[in-house]
């Protein structure tokens, strides 16, 4: 029987993966995959205690985390773009204009 | 084993494997599919939970919109030349065997306590979450119930989303007019 531990296993794995992932990486269109990866962990997470409570609630929640994951994607792919058109690159370690 | 469960291992190993591929994958491209791979996972499970509206919200929005987005931004920014350059950050060591403990430690926690929250009370009948009452007949289906809670109890939110959608247009198109190239 699928239990809700199955879920938030599998929803904290993913979670992990994403963390790792935005971590690690040097390429800001990977970092951003990565994001979308923890944000699905938390849909998941969602539907699984949607699924264990018996409650509809989740499952909207889930439906807007998926609409502010599209605003945050396009925004950030926007970001990406003039980056790159002022930076010729999507090197997260070239973008450190910032650093004291 | 049941067939629901080796169903889940099945969509969980393809949700891990395309987790994973996105992270390891040197080329934005192959990313970008490992991604999409996960989103699907994603979405076969969304089905299993009985959360049908949002397995199809997650397909169309996620393995439609944002892939798409994404796959004209990796077109659009030359990749071509990172295949000889590092492709990991200075921090990555230290990042995996923080992410190592993350999921013994923290992770260990979270599963226990779900473990022990689900031992107390088994899952809702998952009639719960495809039935409506409206007024006085009963409706079947998981999008007319779902529907039903956004219109009536979360309706403020669901504008303050379509406002946001609307502001991050705008904001794309803003950010990605060529008159920003001379910045500085």
């Amino acid at each position: 029987m699928i239990t809700l531990a199955h879920f938030v296993g599998l929803s904290f794995v993913v979670f992990t993966i994403g963390v790792v992932g935005v971590l690690v990486r040097r390429n800001l269109l990977t970092v951003l995959m990565s994001i979308e990866l923890i944000l699905n962990a938390v849909n998941i997470n969602l539907v699984a205690f949607s699924r264990q409570l018996g409650d509809l609630t989740g499952q909207v929640f889930s439906v807007f985390v998926i609409i502010v994951a599209a605003g945050e994607a396009a925004i950030g792919l926007a970001i990406v773009l003039s980056l790159y058109r002022l930076k010729s690159s999507v090197n997260l370690e070239d973008a450190a204009e910032m650093r004291g | 084993m049941e067939p629901g469960l080796f169903f889940f291992w099945l969509f969980s190993a393809v949700v891990v494997v395309g987790a994973v591929g996105v992270v390891v994958m040197r080329q934005p491209i192959h990313s970008a599919l490992f991604l999409l791979l996960s989103f699907l996972g994603v979405a076969c499970l969304y089905v299993q939970a009985r959360a049908e509206l949002v397995a199809a919200v997650q397909v169309l929005v996620y393995a439609g919109g944002v892939m798409v987005l994404f796959l004209y931004t990796i077109m659009l920014v030359n990749v071509k030349r990172q295949r000889t350059e590092r492709y990991l950050h200075r921090q990555a060591v230290p990042a995996l065997g923080f992410g190592f403990l993350f999921l013994l430690v923290v992770g260990g926690v979270v599963v226990n306590e779900a473990r022990a929250l689900a031992g107390k009370a088994p899952a809702a009948d998952p009639a719960a979450l495809a039935t409506t009452v409206i007024g006085s007949e009963t409706v079947l289906g998981n999008t007319q119930a779902v529907g039903w809670v956004l219109y009536r109890d979360y309706l403020l939110p669901f504008e303050i989303a379509s406002l946001f959608l609307l502001v991050a247009m705008i904001g794309a198109v803003v950010l990605g007019k060529r008159t920003m190239e001379r910045f500085d």
